[in-house]
């Protein structure tokens, strides 16, 4: 055994504590700000323009409510030339329509502008989403963690044990929920790679929580003393230095997207970012506590016998 | 321990190494610019390429390479940036029923296509393009289908002399027939009830009239669906060929949406108008001489007169094809297929009707601007939709029909065109856009050149953390990536059809990121049984063995949740979802078979002090 060894459990009540405000002042925050819901979730139209210099908004805003864009929303989009003009669905317009309508308005709105600004303005592209469409996909959204974390809960179930399912869903539920958190709380955008972003932290959180849950396992099994909680600190202290380097590694990879990889990753390397941080923190405390919590013993884990035989032959 | 591969197993990773190689090779050719000019109804010959490069010249465009195929044909160009200058010269030049796409024209050399090396498809997000995601009415598909099984019930009713007191469609399942006495009702249900196997019947009393209400299933409703969205997708493909888009992309999205996406399309306008131009067919027989005036419309065929019989004898959605062809001596005809129903629908009316004349209109839901005044005398344009009829079809049934049967007497123009007009009316039920989404293609350039700057970017990175963390073990790491990356590229480009985009190219960065953690683990392990006094060979075989169950469960967890997100999501939680799953199942072969070969190659079969792990040095001082 190595012999310095950091006490994590140790911490483990103040962290479970930490743990339950964040996400509590997540769920405060979603109830009440709720999330910034981008195109795909809610509906209308978008439409994508650049400048060659950089845009007084105010003059835009202007030159749309003068021309009769009132309900018109602008928001710069990566750099202070890109802008996006949101468009709500024009309900007098027939639902067979409105696609056609949207594919015109990009072009009217660029000439509109144009007229009224001395920059040079390209469009870049415009999207509709019908109101039917965009409800649907926060649902499907939601379905697919739901769906998700079940599949997920049962694997674990049948290949370590429910006590350790139950560690590496509410670890997951955490960090999807502080996720969210940040993202209600800071007003960023939720759209589609957002989501798709979400899902991937599902995937990594899992990583990191059934590797430390496999060495758990292997601990109960090889070592014939020592508590349940001696038991998670060894393990959380053998797979230390792998959860770093795997989370530096995938750090580094995702601040190369978010600095390189343009405005349209940015959202999905901002969400990661925050996952794989939190998805590091809860794989060592809250699954590993939740596997406390709920009295893990060594027959839990409780040994086939070939298996058994093997192992004992290891120093 | 000797640590040493069996032949077989390094023979296994060079081939692996060589295909993928081989296979994501093609991606290294970039496309030419092109367009590609096409007529709606006739075949373009070598004679139509003058006009085309005349056109060219006088607009100062540089294009080489133009050949003619499949009655189309394709221009290169120097540059990108002369595509949509080249386009207007030569839609200037030509009439308007030409039709100028563009197009990116393949480069890779002939070898490669050979061996069924291709490039990768790039999403709309990548290249420019429209996506359209249209949903399909299915109570007017469903509620077509009510209409033909009423036509045929009145006529049973007829042929068996059983009168009723009328017949109409309640709701779109449901069809309702009225007798005067019960005995007609019993009757009438006998008569009908071992033709309409996909209707219920049930017998209701009101007021004196017997009704029989005919209600479909929901299994049949189901199917129905199934079949209309089927027929949508094929009529959308026929169209989107029309257009003359490269690759189109036409797919089903759950059981009443279908996604077209038309890579380099820049007008969203254009492509609706051909879209959505909805069509139908419907077969009739001439109206007999004397027929009262109600009971027909008149239309004008070729310039004569004809009187349409109001009685549908059969829908277009029972059409399955149509193809214009030569006959046995020569002369041009159509071929139409029809399914087993309508085979037999038209078996029955045409074995009595020989001689007659059959007529087919094709009816197009158009729209049309028109002005009115509101009440404050103000002038509103309102969008008024109306249905244009036209009779494409006007021809003599010489036999009984059945299944197939051929329409003769066309010239080949008239032959193609009304196989072209028959297979576009054929489309099973009007179809609305729910989604669109218009990509320029200069942002397209842009998301993937910094895609791609930044896979090679988070590649890097991680290839000299692990080189300066592990050294040697590090570079057999490196080369896993490396190999990691050339094989999802492969498996993306020549094994299964899927198309990057740009959430996909967020995957592959996020397997760059997570592949190297199943070597992380194997690494980490070999030098804890280092630090325990264990001997390089044995250290580096357990290494290998314990993480192998970690790695295994940690892989088939994250490729569960992988799936999930294939299954359910759209659009770009597929995308990403896809290049995970690949990338899960190439990381593992690569991270643990691919580095234990090296691994064995550089330390196996010898006698080994050290071995060059990173840091391993500090835990033997701590030990000693």
């Amino acid at each position: 055994m190595l012999n310095k060894e950091i006490d994590f459990m140790g911490i483990r009540k103040p962290a479970a504590i930490v743990s339950a405000i964040l996400v509590l002042v997540s769920i405060i925050s979603l109830a009440t700000l709720s999330l910034e819901l981008g195109l795909d979730f809610t509906s209308g139209t978008s439409v994508r323009l650049t400048y060659s210099e950089s845009i007084d908004l105010g003059e835009v805003n202007s030159a749309l409510s003068g021309n009769g864009y009132e309900d018109a929303v602008v928001v710069t989009f990566g750099s202070d030339r890109e802008i996006r003009v949101l468009l709500p669905v024009d309900e007098t317009v027939a639902i067979e329509n409105q696609a056609a309508q949207a594919a015109e308005v990009g072009e009217t709105i660029a000439a509109m502008l144009r007229e009224n600004s001395s920059s040079e303005i390209t469009l870049e592209g415009s999207d509709y989403v019908s109101a039917k469409v965009g409800e649907e996909l926060a649902e499907q959204g939601g379905l697919g963690m739901l769906v998700a974390l079940g599949i997920i809960m049962v694997y674990i179930a049948v290949r370590f044990q429910f006590k350790f399912s139950m560690g590496a869903v509410v670890a997951l539920a955490h960090d999807l929920i502080i996720t969210l958190g940040i993202f209600s709380i800071t007003g960023m955008e939720f759209n589609l790679n957002t989501l798709a972003a979400l899902l991937a932290i599902i995937g990594y959180s899992l990583n990191d929580t059934i590797v430390v849950s496999d060495r758990i396992r292997e601990n109960f099994r090889r070592l014939r003393k020592g508590s349940p909680l001696e038991m998670v600190n060894i393990s959380l202290n053998q797979t230390l230095s792998r959860t770093l380097i795997t989370s530096l590694t995938t750090l580094l990879v995702l601040f190369s997207i978010l600095f390189i990889g343009g405005e349209s990753t940015q959202g999905f390397a901002i969400a990661l970012i925050i996952g794989v941080v939190i998805g590091t923190y809860s794989s060592i405390y809250i699954a590993s506590n939740v596997i406390l919590y709920m009295n893990v013993t060594r027959e839990d884990l409780m040994i086939p016998v070939k298996e058994g035989t093997e192992l004992d032959d290891t120093p | 321990m000797l640590n040493r591969y069996p032949l077989w197993k390094n023979l296994l990773v060079l081939l692996v190494v060589i295909l993928g190689f081989l296979y994501s090779l093609p991606n290294l050719y970039p496309d030419d610019p092109a367009l590609q000019i096409s007529h709606e109804s006739l075949e373009l010959t070598e004679g139509d390429t003058p006009v085309i490069t005349t056109a060219l010249e006088a607009a100062q465009v540089e294009f080489f390479g133009e050949e003619n195929s499949d009655g189309s044909v394709l221009v290169r160009l120097g540059s990108l940036e002369d595509q949509l200058r080249a386009k207007t010269a030569i839609e200037n030049a030509l009439t308007d029923d030409y039709i100028v796409a563009l197009n990116l024209a393949a480069t890779t050399p002939s070898w490669m296509q050979a061996i069924g090396a291709g490039k990768m498809n790039l999403g709309l997000d990548l290249q420019g393009g429209v996506h359209f995601l249209m949903e399909v009415d299915m109570d007017a598909a469903i509620e077509r289908r009510m209409q033909d099984n009423q036509s045929n019930v009145r006529t049973i009713l007829r042929e068996e002399r059983i009168r009723s007191r009328g017949l109409n469609i309640v709701d779109s399942s449901h069809l309702e027939v009225r007798f005067a006495t019960e005995e007609a009702r019993r009757q009438g249900r006998s008569a009908l009830i071992d033709s309409f196997p996909e209707l219920q019947f049930q017998n209701r009393d009101a007021e004196g009239v017997f009704i029989l209400d005919m209600r479909m299933s929901a299994d049949v409703m189901l199917q129905i669906q199934r079949d209309t969205l089927q027929a949508n997708r094929t009529t959308l493909l026929n169209r989107v060929d029309a257009l003359g888009v490269s690759e189109p992309t036409v797919q089903q999205q759950g059981s009443d949406r279908i996604v077209v996406e038309l890579p380099g399309v820049q007008d969203p306008a254009q492509a609706i108008r051909i879209l959505q131009r909805i069509a139908t067919l419907e077969f009739h027989l001439e109206a007999e001489l004397g027929s009262p005036s109600l009971s027909y419309e008149n239309y004008i065929y070729d310039g004569i007169s004809v009187n349409v019989d109001n009685d549908v004898i059969l829908q277009g959605d029972r059409v399955s094809n149509a193809v214009s062809s030569l006959d046995q001596n020569g002369l041009p005809q159509v071929i139409l297929n029809l399914d087993g129903q309508g085979g037999n629908q038209i078996n029955r009316i045409s074995r009595d009707n020989v001689g007659r004349l059959m007529d087919v209109l094709l009816i197009e839901t158009k729209s049309r601007t028109i002005v009115t005044l509101d009440a404050e005398g103000n002038e509103v344009e309102e969008t008024e939709f109306y249905e244009d009829k036209r009779l494409i079809m006007h021809a003599v049934i010489r036999s009984a029909l059945g299944r197939q049967f051929s329409i003769t007497g066309l010239d080949p123009r008239e032959a193609n065109d009304l196989a072209l007009l028959i297979r576009s009316g054929s489309l099973a039920a009007p179809m609305t856009i729910v989604e669109q989404s218009v990509i320029g293609p200069s942002m397209g350039r842009e998301n993937l050149e910094q895609g791609i700057l930044g896979v090679q970017v988070a590649a890097t990175l991680v290839v000299l953390f692990m080189l300066a963390y592990y050294r040697v073990f590090g570079l057999a790491a490196n080369a896993a990536l490396i190999m990691n990356i050339l094989l999802i590229f492969a498996i993306m480009s020549s094994i299964l059809p899927a198309t990057l985009t740009l959430p996909g190219i967020v995957g592959i960065v996020l397997t760059v990121g997570m592949a190297v953690d199943a070597n992380v683990l194997i690494f980490t392990r070999i030098r804890e049984e280092l630090a325990l006094g264990v001997p390089p060979q044995q250290a580096i075989d357990a290494g290998y063995n314990r993480a192998f169950t970690t790695i295994l469960d940690a892989n088939l967890t994250t490729f569960l949740v992988a799936a999930v997100l294939y299954t359910i999501g759209t659009g770009p939680v597929k995308g990403f979802a896809i290049t995970l799953m690949i990338g899960i199942m190439t990381s593992m072969f690569t991270a643990i078979v691919g580095t234990r070969a090296i691994v064995n190659l550089i330390y196996g079969g010898r006698n080994v002090e050290t071995i060059s792990i990173g840091a391993q040095k500090r835990i033997k001082e701590v030990e000693a």
